[in-house]
């Protein structure tokens, strides 16, 4: 038989070896499907809930609840001088946006095992809809805040422009986290038990609960650069959060610099192994 | 010949087994595999290839050109590769070796109704559903309603489909995959769904897209059909290609070879033995009521069909479902329990179970006969199939003939009684 391929431009099928990267042009030429399942994320996500999107605003505001009475009564964390409500709910926001944007992506590529066994399409659009699908819920939650914030009669400056950068540098964080998650989940469903542990620690070294003002002064004793505790991504983005909307005093930007080279290589040793993964989800998953 | 539409060299497919397909391992498993492989190297004196008798090879060194506009049909027994073709060329796995070449959108069936998500309404997930075969947010719009009619759920359309019946979400399915225009679509046993009516349907459809000049590889076991439908039909056989030719010719030879009988079957090793991470089969075998394997079976005996599975979900209800074939691919019937008291819709536990079901005589014609099995959970979901899972040849009995030595047609053969009494004498 004839061996060598006629010409044209076919669609080549082979098996891969190596390192390649994600195809982009690929994705976005399936982008209308990204729509599709981040509509589909949002739409089944609280059906047969009493409450509904309400869910959105309370889980946020149950959370400070709770870490106002604990932590900002009780233990007397430090809260940089404003509102211990308002500066736990504005924190918890984007981390809830994080937390639940890592849990979901993390799952979403078993959760979907029956598509990627019977359809083609670039899997990185799987975690990367349940990524986005959070943001419906965080705009609710955020909504929430603006009546919060009128309630203490704190006004947001022009800083507030910043935000939707934050935002997206919180999901880019989140989608190479999850990335990695979802591809390493097809083969080892540890993850699925790890992670929840992971996020309650990694919640922990996020300036949610407490001030990140007290960690910076920490490192400076110890002659450490503050830019350290921004290897974390979501402190820059947390403290970020209270810089642009109540006009905190904590230096954002060495903790951002260093955060977006952390989630810049997150993302994109994410898309590689993610791809090299790809290859094999239909089997293994 | 035409402009190439598929061209494929020496595609193949290797799987491991052992570890079970569907399967997964935990971290701590393969970090253990990892230290005690250096050692099983010691011991096998080195050589980094898997054990050999750990691997099968799906698809071997299969090679064929599709030309623009052509329709081939792909056939052969359980196991023999077929889907795994149709996945790789689909893009859904990549082959292990060789390489493939498509000029073309492709458009594939391999299980329609992919991605229905039940809280949705039907409307919802045909758009949801056309997104995931790869149509446009435009394309299913200015569809849209021919896809309704077609499926004939009009009157459902806003109803979440977690209300529908199995037959509506198939036909729905159907209905959105069958309206994607590609130039290259591959089907996968699609038109064994839905009742009579609408599998004409399908069939007609499919027949519509032939002569709008596509590109079609088509999967079936319904050889009337492909036959029908195909100008050239592909043999697979162990993941080989073993004939390659006029459909005619190449369903014939299939026939041929699966009307050797296959009356008893048993798989010992649950690890290679048929099925999947739910199910797997144990045995299968036909058995002359009150006879022994090697009595003959004829129009006039009853006999029983004995399925042995292994359920390895704990609490799933279960069912098996079987369809009977003759040799012209006419289902005979389908049966699967109606009211078995014992284990119908109880949850099976995790363990080994017999299915038998007896097939009272005077009921089949003669000829050769092919049994479909499927089983299935909750009483709707098939979650595993078998085609020819048993092939049994029915002889005649010469003494029900009469004294008609023709063919005697018809799927079934029953003893019918007849009445013929004189109403009226005239004359003398």
């Amino acid at each position: 038989m004839d061996t060598t391929p006629p010409d044209k431009f076919p669609i080549v099928i082979r098996p891969a070896s190596g390192w390649i990267p994600l195809n982009v042009g690929e994705i976005w030429r399936y982008r209308e499907l990204l729509y599709f399942l981040v509509w589909r994320d949002v739409k089944v996500r609280y059906k047969q809930t009493a409450l509904g999107a309400l869910w959105a605003v309370l889980q946020p505001f149950l959370a400070m609840l709770v870490f106002t009475f604990f932590f900002g009564s009780l233990a007397n964390v430090g809260s940089d001088g404003f509102p211990y409500p308002l500066f736990s709910y504005v924190a918890l926001l984007p981390w809830i946006l994080f937390a639940q944007a890592i849990g979901q992506s993390a799952e979403s590529l078993v959760k979907s095992s029956n598509l990627v066994q019977k359809v083609y399409f670039p899997r990185a659009i799987v975690p990367a809809a349940s990524v986005v699908s959070g943001v419906v819920d965080f705009a609710l939650a955020f909504l929430a805040l603006g009546a919060l914030m009128a309630y203490y009669g704190v006004r947001p400056g022009l800083a507030v422009l910043w935000l939707p950068v934050l935002v997206l540098f919180c999901l880019s964080a989140a989608l190479g986290a999850g990335m990695w998650l979802s591809a390493l989940n097809v083969e080892y469903r540890d993850v699925r038990y790890a992670l929840p542990f992971c996020l309650q620690l990694w919640m922990f070294a996020t300036p949610v609960i407490y001030p990140g003002s007290g960690v910076i002064a920490w490192l400076e004793r110890h002659d450490l650069p503050a830019w350290l505790y921004g290897l974390n991504p979501m402190v820059g983005v947390v403290e970020g959060f209270r810089w642009a909307l109540l006009g905190g005093s904590v230096p954002v930007g060495p903790l951002i610099a260093s955060g977006s080279v952390v989630s810049g290589l997150l993302l994109l040793t994410g898309a590689y192994y993610f791809r090299r993964m790809e290859r094999t989800f239909a089997d293994a998953v | 010949m035409s402009d190439p539409a598929i061209w494929a060299r020496g595609l193949s497919k290797r799987y491991r087994i052992g570890v079970p397909h569907g399967a997964y391992r935990t971290l701590r498993e393969n970090l253990s595999g990892a230290l005690s492989r250096p050692f099983r190297y010691l011991r096998g004196g080195g050589g980094g290839a898997p054990e050999e008798d750990a691997i099968i090879w799906a698809l071997r060194d299969v090679s064929f050109d599709v030309g623009e506009g052509e329709i081939v049909g792909v056939i052969g027994r359980n196991g023999a590769g077929k889907s795994t073709l149709l996945k790789i060329l689909s893009r859904i796995t990549e082959p292990t070796e060789g390489e493939a070449r498509i000029w073309g959108r492709v458009g594939s069936l391999l299980e329609v109704g992919t991605g229905f998500h039940p809280e949705l309404t039907g409307r919802e997930n045909v758009y949801l559903n056309g997104a995931i075969l790869g149509m446009r947010n435009l394309e299913i719009n200015r569809k849209f309603d021919e896809i309704v009619a077609f499926a004939e759920i009009d009157r459902f359309i806003d109803t979440p489909v977690k209300h529908y019946s199995t037959g509506m979400l198939m036909r729905m399915a159907f209905s959105v995959a069958a309206h994607l225009e590609p130039q290259i679509l591959m089907v996968d046993e699609v038109l064994a769904v839905g009742d009579a009516a609408f599998q004409k349907k399908c069939l007609g459809r499919m027949g519509d897209v032939v002569r709008e000049g596509r590109t079609v590889l088509f999967v079936s076991h319904n050889m009337t059909a492909l036959q029908n439908l195909c100008s050239r039909a592909i043999l697979l056989e162990k993941g080989r290609v073993v004939e390659d030719g006029p459909a005619r010719e190449v369903v014939s030879r299939y026939l041929q070879e699966v009307r050797t009988p296959a009356v008893e079957y048993a798989w010992p090793d649950p690890d290679t033995a048929p099925g999947n991470d739910k199910v797997r089969l144990r045995g299968a075998r036909i058995r002359v009521e009150g006879g022994t394997p090697e009595d003959s079976l004829t129009v006039r005996t009853p006999f029983r069909l004995e399925f042995e599975f292994l359920n390895l979900v704990p609490g799933s209800c279960l069912n098996l479902s079987l369809h009977l074939f003759n040799e012209e691919g006419v289902a005979v019937f389908n049966t699967f329990p109606v009211d078995e008291g014992r284990w119908q819709g109880k949850p099976f536990t995790v363990g080994l179970f017999r299915s038998a079901v007896h097939v009272p005589g005077d009921l089949l014609n003669s000829g050769t006969h092919r049994v479909l099995l499927l089983v299935v959970k909750d009483q709707g979901v098939v979650i595993y199939r078998h085609d020819d899972i048993l092939v049994f040849d029915v002889a005649d009995d010469p003494d029900r003939r009469g004294a008609w030595y023709g063919n005697w047609t018809g799927a079934v053969r029953p003893d019918l009684k007849w009445e013929t009494e004189r109403l009226e004498e005239k004359g003398g």
